[in-house]
Order: structure tokens, then C-alpha cells, then sequence
């Protein structure tokens, strides 16, 4: 018995400091992007699309820990989602190939400072367009729409928000979903990632993890038969593309490119290469912001 | 400027949830920190062994980790305390092996001819402690004890992570929603550990003009 315990802590240990990589698709390219081998001829001198092309690379920020959207398990050697095909979209269109293609880990934090300090070039990672950001940063898009919702332990008890009222709910620290369960008068608590927010509902530690319904279908597909997503939205968060606010030309590049995507079907079959896959359907894709 | 105001309640809120967090776990780091310390210089080789191991084991284990492995560990056994007192469990740990050691060069700080002419006049053990060694004791650690508390008062901002909605991870909140603002955030949050800091230096200070040999 003894042993079965001190067993226990060690592999709890050993889950928090390995981070949780369980779970990995290995689908290669769900979306066939042709690479435009010309592509630099394309950009007016003196664009950042230009630099970029010309210098053959490109830094994209993406989450390493929402499963469907920006996903990169322990030893794979790039990461997958929705959010990921969208930025290889991108690159694709600025001639770089998805292995060229250099990946930076972004958590929510540090998605303007990367910006602005130009360590990524873009940001695909569930980010959410809102006025102040647009402040700091700029944000094309949305690309994605989604809303909070809830996940809980099959056979909880909890079926909508209303129910969270004096529960336990989880999600990351300082995250905008947390404060709007707070709102709701639930008992909030902030962790660090969501995969530790999600082991502390499958411990019966925490009654809901509240977040992005996107992300948590992703979780969901996870543990399918522990694991379920409920009540409708109660938030609608736009999902967009970050870029360096100093090069005010990338908006409509970026906009334009993901148009593109959306009027091919190509935006279609990332999402059913991804995120459907949790038997989400497909949804019409958003109306894009014009740039200013 | 203006998100420190209107955010106001929110962090009264938050940083009463940081002062909570120090209060108790403070007060318990100091009677358990006592306690390890009275065992430690006690005359049973026992427990002075087995609070010196405690301090080594608890002492040189980083405040995250023991975190980690409570909050989290915890609720894999079927162990429930609430994440308050998870948070406190972890803190006291840790802090009251450093109260221990600061008393302990307290205590060591006195003379041994105090405690031999304690004994002598006929004090026990505890009487000797009590009554001639300890008051002077904490005379002398008042110092060392106020910094222990100001790093404890620090490192609640690690409970952020794990699941208290205290002043770090409103700091986290708010630089998500008000990005353009981040140096009034950062600014205020700071503040705000400050003058918690200044209030147990204020505690101190006074603690040692009133205890000062006359």
C-alpha cells in the first residue's frame, strides 16, 4: 500500500515536470499548400513579405499545449492544430516550406513581447483579437471564432454556466475565460497550463475547466471516455493572427492570404484535419476585419 | 493609471488573498518553526535528530517543487484539504525550517552560563527555555525572523500557479486584458508587496524597541 502511494507521487512528479506529451497526431500535411518558388517577386520592395521571402525564414509563435489548435507532444519534432496549418498557410505564401518553418513556443504572456521584439515574426496561437492588444500589437483576422464553454467529468452535474455558481473552476492564471467564470460566481483557480487544469478535473480535485471550447474539444477527444464538453458558449472570442504593429503592411497580406484559404476550401480541410476531428462540425468560415 | 482604478476592488481583493496566504502561513511557520527549534537544542537526541533531518529535507527542497508535489500529489491519493490550506501545507513546510534555524541562532546567541545558573537555581529544561533563554532568544532573532517572513510574503506569489486568485495572478489578469497599460500593472502589483513588506519591517521595528535592554 505504502508503496503504491510513494508510486503515485513519484508518477505525479514525474506527469507535472515531463509537462504531459500524450497525445500526438502524425498526420504529416493535412493541407496540400503549393510553396510558390518565386515567391519574393511577388512583395514590393521594402516589405517586411519581401524580407521575409528573400531571407528564406520565417519565426512563427505557436501554443505547445492545446491539443486541436497548437499541439507539440514530448519528442515530435513540429507541432500540430488548426492555429499551426493556418500559420503554414502563411509561410507557404511567403515561399517557405512547413519544415523551414522555425517554430517558438508562446504561452499566453509573452505573445506581445515576442512581437515586439520581433523573436517570432507572427503569432498563431488562440489569440484573441481585442482593442487593447490592437494597442501594442496588430492583429489580423479573425480567422476563428470560438466561445468559453465548459469541460467536465462525465456525469458531473454540471450541464451549463449556471450551474458553475460556487464550484470549483479552473484554467490558466490571469487568463481572460478565468476571470469571466469569476464573473459567474464561480470559485476560480489559476494553473499554470491547461493540461495541468485538466488533470486536476480528471482528479476530482476541480469541478470544470472553463476555456476556448476549441481547446477544450481538443482535451475532450483526449479522453473521451472520462471527458466531456459542456453547455453552449458563453463568450465569443475572436481568434487572429499577431504581427509586429511597425509593419502595418503584413495586415492585409495576411488577411488576404487566409481570404484565399477560406475561398479554396483549404481553411475547411485544415479545420476537419484538426480540430473536426473531435467530431466538431465544420463551421462557416468568420468575415474578416478590414485593415485599417 | 486609470486600469489600477478601476480595478481597484479586484486588487483590495487580491492582495487580501496574499496578506490571508502570509498571515496563516506565517503564524503556523512560527509555532511550528518553534517547536522544530526547542527540539533541535533540546537535551532528547531523538528529536533533536529528527528535526535536524526535517530541516535538511524540507530546507534545501525548492518552494516549487514542494508545491508541485502537494497540490498536485495530494489530490492523486484521495486527499482533499481545499487548495487554501494545500497552499499553506506547502509554505509551512518550508518556512518554518527557516524559522527554526533563525531561532536556533538565536538561542545559540546566549551565553551557556545563562542556562547553567538557570539551572543551578533549580529551572527545569523548559522553565530554562522559557523563562531565561527564549525571551532573549527572540531579542535576537527579531531581524532574521522579520526577513524570513518578508521572503514568505514573496513567495506566495508562486501560489499564483497553483490555484489561489492572489495578487500575482490578478497581475497575470490584468496584463492579459490591459496589455498597453503593463507598466502601471507591474508598477501597482509591486506596490502593493511593498507595503505588505513594510508593514512586518514596521512590526519588526517596533518588536525590537520594545524588547531592547533598558
Amino acid at each position: 500500500m505504502k508503496r503504491t502511494r510513494f508510486a503515485v507521487i513519484l508518477a505525479a512528479a514525474a506527469l507535472i515536470l515531463g509537462a504531459c506529451g500524450d497525445a500526438g497526431e502524425d498526420d504529416k500535411d493535412p493541407v496540400d499548400t503549393e510553396v510558390d518558388s518565386n515567391a519574393a517577386a511577388q512583395f514590393e520592395d521594402g516589405t517586411r513579405m519581401k524580407e521575409i521571402a528573400e531571407s528564406g525564414k520565417v519565426k512563427i509563435g505557436v501554443k505547445y499545449d492545446q491539443p486541436g489548435l497548437g499541439f507539440k507532444a514530448a519528442g515530435d519534432d513540429a507541432p500540430t492544430g488548426f492555429d499551426v496549418e493556418m500559420a503554414k498557410i502563411v509561410a507557404a505564401k511567403l515561399g517557405i516550406k512547413a519544415g523551414d518553418i522555425q517554430w517558438v513556443e508562446t504561452i499566453s504572456d509573452n505573445r506581445e513581447p515576442f512581437l515586439e521584439k520581433g523573436t517570432v515574426d507572427f503569432v498563431f496561437a488562440s489569440y484573441s483579437i481585442t482593442d487593447d492588444r490592437r494597442k501594442v500589437v496588430g492583429q489580423a483576422g479573425p480567422y476563428f471564432l470560438t466561445g468559453q464553454q465548459l469541460l467536465v467529468k462525465k456525469g458531473s452535474g454540471i450541464k451549463s454556466v449556471e450551474d458553475i455558481k460556487g464550484k470549483d473552476v479552473c484554467s490558466v492564471t490571469g487568463s481572460t475565460s478565468l476571470a469571466n467564470a469569476e464573473a459567474k460566481g464561480a470559485k476560480v483557480r489559476g494553473f499554470e497550463t491547461y493540461s495541468q487544469c485538466r488533470d486536476q478535473v480528471l482528479d476530482g480535485a476541480i469541478d470544470s475547466m472553463t476555456t476556448d471550447g476549441s481547446i477544450l474539444l481538443g482535451y475532450a477527444a483526449l479522453n473521451p471516455d472520462e471527458l466531456e464538453v459542456v453547455g453552449e458558449p458563453f463568450s465569443e472570442e475572436r481568434i487572429g493572427m499577431g504581427y509586429a504593429k511597425d509593419k502595418p503592411e503584413l495586415c492585409q497580406f495576411l488577411t488576404d492570404t487566409v481570404q484565399e484559404a477560406m475561398d479554396s476550401g483549404d481553411w475547411a480541410k485544415a479545420f476537419e484535419a484538426t480540430l473536426g476531428k473531435s467530431g466538431a462540425e465544420t463551421p462557416e468560415p468568420p468575415a474578416m476585419d478590414p485593415c485599417a | 493609471m486609470q486600469v489600477l482604478i478601476d480595478n481597484f476592488d479586484r486588487l483590495l481583493e487580491a492582495f487580501l488573498t496574499t496578506f490571508r496566504l502570509f498571515l496563516v502561513a506565517g503564524g503556523l511557520s512560527l509555532v511550528f518553526g518553534t517547536i522544530l527549534a526547542g527540539m533541535r537544542v533540546g537535551p532528547i537526541d531523538v528529536l533533536s535528530k529528527a528535526a535536524a533531518f526535517y530541516v535538511t529535507v524540507f530546507r534545501n527542497t525548492p518552494l516549487l517543487v514542494l508545491l508541485l508535489l502537494v497540490v498536485f500529489g495530494f489530490p492523486k491519493l484521495d486527499i482533499n484539504l481545499g487548495y487554501f490550506w494545500m497552499n499553506i501545507l506547502a509554505l509551512t513546510m518550508y518556512t518554518s525550517t527557516f524559522v527554526c534555524e533563525a531561532l536556533r541562532s538565536g538561542v545559540n546567541s546566549i551565553p551557556l552560563g545563562q542556562a547553567e545558573a538557570a539551572r543551578s537555581v533549580g529551572l527545569g529544561f523548559t522553565q530554562t527555555m522559557q523563562n531565561v533563554v527564549l525571551p532573549q532568544a527572540f531579542r535576537a532573532v527579531v531581524p532574521p525572523l522579520a526577513s524570513v517572513l518578508i521572503a514568505l510574503t514573496k513567495n506566495t506569489s508562486l501560489c499564483s500557479v497553483f490555484g489561489m486568485a492572489e495578487a500575482t495572478a490578478l497581475m497575470k489578469g490584468l496584463l492579459n486584458d490591459n496589455t498597453s497599460q503593463l507598466w502601471w500593472i507591474f508598477g501597482g502589483i509591486a506596490l502593493g508587496y511593498i507595503v505588505i513588506v513594510e508593514l512586518i519591517s514596521t512590526v519588526a521595528g517596533l518588536l525590537e524597541r520594545h524588547w531592547r535592554i533598558a
